[in-house]
C-alpha cells in the first residue's frame, strides 16, 4: 500500500469528500425530480388548455358539420411552435381530423399509446382525470420525448338533436381529441440542471479537500513531523532537544508532556551518571582509606603514646600535640572522603569560629605565601559559639582559601575574611529538613530538588490529573513543582501510607481554600494552602522563635572571578575549571558540609574583580 | 600450657603491630603479635590469650574468617575487630558475628587502650559468669530490647520513636565511670558510628557505638549531671536518647534481640 494512503490527512479528505458527494447527490436527485415534475405539470396544464381550446373552438363547426373549417382550424393551431400534432379520432379509431393531413383516414390501434389508457380494460371508460389522460412517450427510442393528452368528446343533447343526425343518443363518447407536445425543452432544462449539480458536487469535493488538506497539514502534519524528528533526536541521545510549547491545543499538551518526559529522562540520566561516578569514587575512597589508615595508625599511636610518656615535658608536649591534632585531622579527611561517598554526617560540638578560621589560616599559610596572598581579617572576640564539626568547618575554610589563592594572578592579591552576627527572619530563610506524615513516614524527596534542596513529596489529585507534588522546603518560598497537576488540588496524601495531609477544619485565611499540614521532625506543625498560587504558609514554632541569629562569614578575594555561565554549576560535584589540577569536589563538599550544619552558602562574583563566598551558620541557643 | 597472656594482636602491617605492642607494653600488658591469621591460630594452639585484636583485610584469611575459626575451635577469648576501612557495615557485621568490639583505624594510644581494657574486663566478667553458675554478675538486657554487640541497646516504642542506651555489661566492663558526653538535640546519629563518649577513672574515653540511625529528639540531660545513675539502672532511668529512626526496618534485623538471650 502506498504511504500516502495511510496518512490521516488523506483519510480525512476521503471521508469528508465522500460524505459531501453523498449529501449533494441525494439532494440533487430529489431537487431535480421535483423540478422535473413542476416542469411536466406546466406542460401538461398547457397541453390540456390547448386541447380544451381546440375542443371548444371546433364545437360549433362540429354541430353544423362544417368539416372544412374544422380541418383548417386544427391545421392552423397545429402549426404553432411547441406543438407536435393535433388529431381527432372517432370511436372506431379512425383519424378524422389531424394537423398532419397525411394521417387522416388512418386507423389507430386500440392498443396504441393514445388509446391504451381508456381501452386497457377492454371497454371505454367514460370519465378520466387529467393525469390519466396524459402520457409521455417516444416515437423511436432515440427521438425526443413527447407528451400526449387525450380529451374525450362526450355525446350531448345538441349532438343528437343537430340536423346532421350523425350520432345516436345512446352513444356516450363520440371520439377523442389527441394533442401531443414535444418535451425537448423540459428535457434540456433537466439535463443542464444535472450537469450543474455534478459540477457543483465536484467543485465542493475539491474545495473541501483543499481546505481540510491545508488545515490538516498545519495542525497535524507539521507538529507530528516535528515530534517525530524530536523523538529521533532523543532516541539518538540528544536529551536537550525540546519541542516548541506555543500551541494551546492537544498537540501543544502533548509537546509539553513530551518535554517534561525528556527533562525527567535527562535528570535520570544525569543521576545515573552521577551515581556511577560516585560509585567509582567510593571504590577509590575505600582503597585510599585502607592504604592510608595503616600508616596513619603508626603515626597516631606512636605520637599519642609519646605524648603520654612525656607528660612532664611541656616543650615536647606542644610539638606532639600538633602531630596528634594534624593526624586526627588526616583521619577525619580520610573519613570524610569515605563519608562523602557514603553521605555521612558531622560530629558537632560548640566551637569558636574564629579559632577554626585561624587554624585553617595556619595550615594554608605556606601556600598563601607562595601565591603572594595577603589575608585581612576582622576577628572580634565576642562572636558567639556555633555548634559545628570543627574538622569539617576547617576543611571548608581551607578549601575556600586554597580556591581564592588559585584565583589570584602571578602578582598575588588579598583575601578579606569578614565575620558578623546577623539576624534573619525565619520566613523565607528556614529550611524544612525532615517532614513527617501522621504515621511518621518521611516525606522528603532527595531526588527532586528546588534550589539544590530536597523537596517535600506529596501524592496529589487535582481536577483530572494525579501525580506528585514537590513543595519548596524553604518556609515562605514558593517555587513548588506541581508536575502535571493543574487547577484545584482535591486530595493530598503521604506517598507511603496514603494518609491525607489535608486539614478539613483549618481554612486558608487568605483565600479560604483547604489547607495541608505535616509534622516537621522536632519542630512542630507546618501548614500551607493547597491552592496553586496562594502563598499562605504557617510554621508557628519558627514564627514564635522569631528572628534567628546567624554567624556570617564572608571570604572575599580579588582574583579572576567566576564567569557568569559557570555560576550555576560551581557547587556541582566534579565541576572544575582547574583541569587536571582539580577534582571538582572541593565546593560540592563545602556545600554538603554547610548544608549538614543547617547553614547556607552563597556566592557573588564579578569577573576580573573577584569573588565573595558568604557562609551563614545558625547560632543555637 | 604456659600462663595466660593478655593480648594477641593480628595484622599484616608490621607498623601497626609494633604500635600496639609498644602501647600495651607501656601499660604492662603481655602481648604477642601475629602477621597473619594462620600464624595467630598456630599461636593459640600453644598459648591462651584473654583478648585477640585482629585486622579485617589480610591476605589468605581475613579477620572475619579468623573470628569464625576462633568460635569454631571453642576458644573463649574475646575478639576485637579493627580495620582501616571502617564502615558501618563492617562494624555491625563484626559485632553480629560475635566480635566484642570494633575499633576503626587509625586509633590513638588512648582509644586503643580503652577498647583493650574494656575487652579484658569483659572477658573477666563473662568467665566469672560461667564459674558462678546461676547468679549473673551483670543485669541482662530486658526482653523486647535489641542490642548492638554487648554495648548499646535500643527499645522501639509504639509511637514510632526509639530509646537508646548502653548495657549494664558495657558499664561494668569500662570500670568507674566519671562522666558522659552526649550529642546535642536534633543531631543525626548513625548506626555503627559513635554516638556518646563515656570517661572512666583512668581518663580514657569509651565511645558508644550507636545501635540505630535517626534524629535525636530528646536527650536524657540528667545523665550528664549524674552519670552514676547509669550504673544503677542502665535500661530504664539511664537511657541516653529518644530518636526518630530513619530506617528501622532495615537496621533492626542487624541487631541481636534480647528476648533470645534468655532462652
Amino acid at each position: 500500500m502506498p504511504a500516502w494512503l495511510d496518512k490521516i490527512g488523506f483519510r480525512l479528505i476521503l471521508v469528508v469528500g465522500v460524505t459531501a458527494i453523498l449529501i449533494i447527490g441525494v439532494f440533487s436527485y430529489f431537487n431535480i425530480r421535483s423540478h422535473t415534475e413542476v416542469l411536466l405539470a406546466e406542460v401538461e396544464r398547457r397541453a390540456n388548455q390547448l386541447s380544451e381550446t381546440v375542443k371548444y373552438s371546433t364545437r360549433h363547426d362540429m354541430l353544423f358539420n362544417q368539416r372544412e373549417r374544422i380541418h383548417r382550424q386544427i391545421r392552423d393551431i397545429g402549426e404553432q411552435p411547441g406543438i407536435n400534432r393535433i388529431r381527432l379520432l372517432n370511436k372506431t379509431g379512425e383519424i378524422v381530423y389531424s394537423s398532419k393531413p397525411d394521417d387522416i383516414g388512418k386507423m389507430v390501434d386500440k392498443n396504441a399509446e393514445s388509446c391504451f389508457v381508456c381501452h386497457s380494460d377492454q371497454k371505454p371508460i367514460e370519465r378520466l382525470t387529467i393525469s390519466e389522460r396524459t402520457r409521455v412517450f417516444r416515437l423511436h427510442p432515440d427521438s425526443v420525448r413527447i407528451m400526449g393528452i387525450i380529451n374525450p368528446i362526450y355525446n350531448e343533447a345538441s349532438c343528437w338533436e343537430a340536423s346532421c343526425h350523425v350520432h345516436e343518443p345512446e352513444q356516450k363518447v363520440l371520439g377523442v381529441l389527441d394533442v401531443t407536445i414535444p418535451l425537448a425543452d423540459v428535457d434540456a432544462q433537466v439535463q443542464s440542471s444535472r450537469l450543474e449539480m455534478t459540477i457543483f458536487a465536484l467543485v465542493s469535493f475539491v474545495a473541501l479537500s483543499c481546505i481540510i488538506g491545508i488545515f490538516v497539514y498545519r495542525w497535524v502534519e507539521i507538529p507530528v513531523h516535528t515530534m517525530v524528528t524530536a523523538t529521533h533526536e532523543i532516541a539518538g541521545g540528544n536529551l536537550n532537544h525540546a519541542l516548541p510549547e506555543n500551541r494551546s491545543d492537544e498537540l501543544g499538551q502533548l509537546a509539553r508532556a513530551f518535554n517534561h518526559m525528556t527533562r525527567k529522562m535527562a535528570e535520570a540520566r544525569l543521576q545515573l551518571f552521577q551515581s556511577d561516578k560516585m560509585a567509582s569514587l567510593g571504590r577509590l575512597a575505600a582503597g585510599v582509606a585502607h592504604e592510608i589508615n595503616n600508616p596513619l595508625t603508626g603515626v597516631l599511636t606512636y605520637s599519642s603514646y609519646l605524648m603520654k610518656r612525656t607528660a612532664s615535658q611541656p616543650d615536647i608536649q606542644e610539638d606532639l600535640k600538633v602531630i596528634v591534632r594534624e593526624t586526627l585531622r588526616s583521619r577525619e579527611i580520610v573519613k570524610s572522603l569515605l563519608d562523602f561517598a557514603r553521605q555521612s554526617v558531622p560530629k558537632k560540638s560548640a566551637a569558636d569560629i574564629c579559632e577554626i578560621i585561624r587554624r585553617s589560616l595556619s595550615v594554608t599559610e605556606n601556600q598563601l605565601r607562595l601565591h603572594r596572598v595577603k589575608v585581612e581579617t576582622n576577628f572580634n572576640e565576642d562572636m558567639p559559639h556555633v555548634v559545628v564539626d570543627s574538622n569539617q568547618m576547617q576543611q571548608v575554610f581551607i578549601n575556600l582559601l586554597v580556591n581564592a589563592a588559585d584565583a589570584m594572578s602571578e602578582s598575588g592579591g588579598t583575601i578579606h575574611i569578614h565575620l558578623a552576627r546577623i539576624n534573619l527572619s525565619p520566613y523565607g530563610t528556614t529550611q524544612i529538613r525532615k517532614a513527617l506524615c501522621n504515621k511518621n513516614h518521611n516525606l522528603m524527596s532527595p531526588d527532586i530538588k528546588i534550589n539544590g534542596l530536597p523537596t517535600i513529596r506529596l501524592k496529589a489529585k487535582s481536577e483530572g490529573a494525579e501525580g506528585f507534588l514537590y513543595l519548596d522546603p524553604i518556609y515562605g518560598s514558593h517555587q513548588h513543582e506541581y508536575g502535571i497537576l493543574s487547577g484545584n488540588i482535591m486530595s493530598l496524601q503521604c506517598p507511603q501510607c496514603l494518609t491525607s495531609v489535608i486539614n478539613e477544619s483549618v481554612r486558608c485565611p487568605k483565600c479560604n481554600a483547604l489547607t495541608y499540614s505535616f509534622e516537621v521532625a522536632g519542630k512542630g506543625v507546618f501548614r500551607g494552602c493547597t491552592r496553586n498560587g496562594c502563598d499562605w504558609q504557617q510554621w508557628p514554632i519558627m514564627d514564635e522563635a522569631g528572628v534567628r541569629e546567624f554567624v556570617e562569614i564572608k571570604v572575599r578575594d580579588n582574583g579572576i572571578g567566576i564567569p557568569p555561565e559557570d555560576m550555576s554549576r560551581i557547587f556541582e560535584p566534579f565541576f572544575t575549571t582547574k583541569g587536571q589540577k582539580g577534582t571538582g569536589l572541593g565546593l560540592s563538599v563545602i556545600w554538603g558540609i554547610i548544608d549538614n550544619h543547617d547553614g547556607k552558602i552563597t556566592v557573588e562574583s564579578i569577573p576580573g574583580l573577584g569573588t565573595t563566598f558568604t557562609i551563614r551558620i545558625p547560632v543555637k541557643s | 600450657m604456659s600462663s595466660i597472656k593478655d593480648i594477641l594482636a593480628v595484622d599484616d602491617e608490621p607498623v601497626v603491630l609494633t604500635a600496639i605492642n609498644k602501647t600495651c607494653t607501656s601499660e604492662r600488658l603481655k602481648v604477642d603479635c601475629a602477621e597473619s591469621a594462620a600464624e595467630a591460630l598456630k599461636r593459640m594452639e600453644s598459648q591462651d590469650y584473654r583478648l585477640i585484636i585482629s585486622d579485617i583485610k589480610m591476605p589468605e584469611m581475613d579477620g572475619f574468617q579468623l573470628l569464625a575459626e576462633v568460635k569454631k575451635r571453642g576458644i573463649t577469648s574475646g575478639v576485637i575487630i579493627s580495620t582501616g576501612y571502617a564502615t558501618v557495615e563492617n562494624a555491625v557485621h563484626a559485632l553480629s558475628e560475635g566480635a566484642i568490639d570494633f575499633i576503626p583505624k587509625p586509633f590513638t594510644a588512648d582509644e586503643l587502650l580503652s577498647a583493650l581494657y574494656r575487652g579484658l574486663r569483659y572477658g573477666t566478667i563473662v568467665s566469672s559468669e560461667n564459674k558462678s553458675g546461676n547468679i549473673l554478675p551483670y543485669v541482662p538486657c530486658p526482653s523486647r530490647y535489641y542490642r548492638l554487640g554487648y554495648g548499646s541497646w535500643v527499645y522501639p516504642e509504639r509511637d514510632g520513636t526509639a530509646k537508646i542506651g548502653v548495657t549494664d555489661l558495657f558499664v561494668k566492663a569500662m570500670e568507674n565511670l566519671t562522666a558522659i558526653e552526649l550529642t546535642p538535640m536534633l543531631s543525626d546519629i548513625y548506626q555503627g558510628n559513635s554516638c556518646a563518649q563515656m570517661r572512666d577513672a583512668r581518663g580514657l574515653m569509651h565511645a558508644v557505638m550507636c545501635p540505630l540511625s535517626g534524629q535525636v529528639i530528646q536527650v536524657n540531660e540528667e545523665l550528664t549531671e549524674a552519670p552514676s545513675q547509669i550504673e544503677k539502672d542502665p535500661f530504664f532511668e539511664g537511657w541516653f536518647y529518644r530518636i526518630i529512626p530513619t530506617d528501622l526496618e532495615y537496621e533492626l534485623p542487624k541487631l541481636v534481640s534480647c528476648s533470645s538471650d534468655r532462652l
